[in-house]
């Protein structure tokens, strides 16, 4: 807790909000009560104001996060790249040969689940894979630690700064649409319009007599049309329900932990007994759970990558093919 | 939980990424490792044909060793007959040699012994001449009874 005046809902609340920098719309009564005249670029100051912003406002935090993890990937795979190409005589070694291992074992995996052809897939589950996986691993460091030196660099004690960018549902939800864009994209492209209408109308209801059948359209549409926009939804709602919950508990342990320590320095000696257990009990379950968090890390990551390979899949498989 | 443009934010850098990776790793890396690949397969197949090599070579030497032993017992052996043969022959030859030498000197002594009993005669049959002289004191011819003193000569 960053000072006895702050309850634990305060706590929570900071912990849960972005750095957001957005529209404020004219007519918006600022944090120091002047209102403005038109328009402004700013930060928000306060989750009122984030609503105020409504669309138009970025999580510079969530987006920071995301691109420096994907530059450093970038890097690391382009330098990993380049030194295979130069080195196929010798053994690759450390970092080199974790990244290469990390690419086989997306190359199978794609290779195992995506039977058709196009050069873009593998590229975009190595991609998916070790990007959300860096972003999810971001959950493991301390929570308080990042926001602590953030609001120091910035020179603000109630700077929000989120470090998990999976935690936000802007970025898993833009991955999840942007894999949702391509597969539209290819579900058009691989089965043509009439190809792709007939896949969406006349599943899973299907008759030989053609009234009965016109019946069935509608229905077939309206569950196939579900069926295709759940995919996005549940792709990037997932990853970040699941992301959101272990933060969630990492802030709830370490309010139990940094409590502890405020009741067991009361002063009171049962009060200072049983304090110390929160404290010291508080600590071993950040542990634990972060322990665990490794494989809640890893697995969403892998369901990520997988589902969306084979929702790939699933839009170049022509209908004729999987009567 | 608010949706807001950072959605259209992170679409932008995952579609930016993608493309890097596709463009600058992927092709670069897959490449590179199916080469090395290749190269491993080839080195390990290399290793098979050397490990087979290397057996075929060792029973190629394992073979002339053996054979070299043959020969060289098969020498050993007649080297060991031509000596016993020649430690006969020299045998034969020397016994012949010294049947030889024997009977040379066998004959030898004969000869010699021969002479001197011819010479004893003579001398024992002028001593008999010279002793009947004296007895008889006469001069006994010696043409008449040259005869007898041959007799008695020969049955010496």
């Amino acid at each position: 807790m960053a000072s006895g005046t702050i309850t634990s809902t305060e706590y929570i609340q900071h912990h849960l909000t972005n750095l957001v920098y957005g529209k404020l719309p004219a007519g918006h009564v600022g944090h120091d009560g002047v209102m403005l005249t038109q328009d402004t670029w700013t930060f928000a100051h306060s989750s009122q104001e984030i609503a105020a912003m409504g669309f138009w406002a970025f999580q510079v935090d969530s987006l920071g996060w995301a691109l420096a993890l994907a530059i450093l990937l970038g890097t690391a795979f382009r330098w990993a790249a380049v030194k295979a190409s130069q080195t196929t005589a010798s053994a690759p070694s450390g970092l080199a040969n974790f990244l290469e291992m990390a690419i086989e074992f997306i190359d199978n995996q794609v290779k195992d689940t995506f039977q058709h052809k196009n050069p873009i897939v593998a590229p975009i589950a190595l991609t998916l894979f070790t990007w959300i996986f860096l972003m999810n691993t971001m959950d493991l460091l301390p929570i308080d630690v990042v926001p602590k030196i953030a609001a120091a660099v910035a020179g603000n004690d109630h700077l929000f700064f989120k470090v998990v960018p999976t935690t936000d549902p802007n970025i898993t939800l833009g991955m999840a649409l942007a894999v949702f864009l391509l597969v539209l994209w290819y579900s058009f492209t691989r089965k043509g319009l009439v190809g792709f209408i007939k896949e969406l109308t006349l599943h899973p209801f299907s008759a030989k007599n053609p009234v009965v059948q016109a019946i069935f359209i509608p229905v077939n549409l309206a569950l196939e049309l579900v069926n295709l926009l759940a995919k996005p939804i549940s792709l990037g709602l997932r990853l970040f329900g699941n992301m959101y919950a272990g933060e969630m508990i990492f802030i709830l342990i370490a309010l139990m932990y940094s409590g502890g320590w405020l009741i067991a320095t009361a002063g009171d000696f049962f009060a200072g007994l049983g304090g110390t257990l929160m404290f010291v009990g508080g600590g071993l379950l950040q542990f634990v759970w972060a322990v665990f968090h490794i494989l809640v890390i890893t697995l969403q990551a892998f369901i990520f990558t997988i589902l969306t390979v084979v929702y790939l899949s699933m839009a170049h498989d022509v209908a004729d093919e999987h009567h | 939980m608010n949706i807001t443009a950072t959605l259209i934010g992170q679409m932008l850098f995952f579609v930016v990424f993608v493309w890097f990776t596709m463009k600058f790793v992927w092709p670069l890396i897959t490449t590179a490792m199916a080469e090395r690949q290749k190269k491993i397969a080839d080195g390990l197949a290399a290793a098979d044909r050397a490990a087979k090599d290397l057996e075929l070579a060792q029973d190629k030497a394992t073979a002339a060793l053996r054979e070299a032993k043959e020969e060289a017992g098969k020498i050993i052996e007649l080297a060991n007959k031509r000596a016993a043969e020649i430690v006969d022959e020299a045998k034969q030859q020397a016994r012949a040699e010294g049947d030889r030498i024997l009977a040379a000197a066998k004959a030898e002594v004969d000869q010699e012994a021969h002479r001197a009993r011819e010479q004893l005669r003579k001398q024992v049959s002028a001593l008999a001449v010279a002793g009947a002289e004296k007895i008889l004191a006469k001069s006994v011819d010696q043409k008449a009874h040259s005869d007898l003193l041959e007799k008695l000569a020969a049955e010496l």
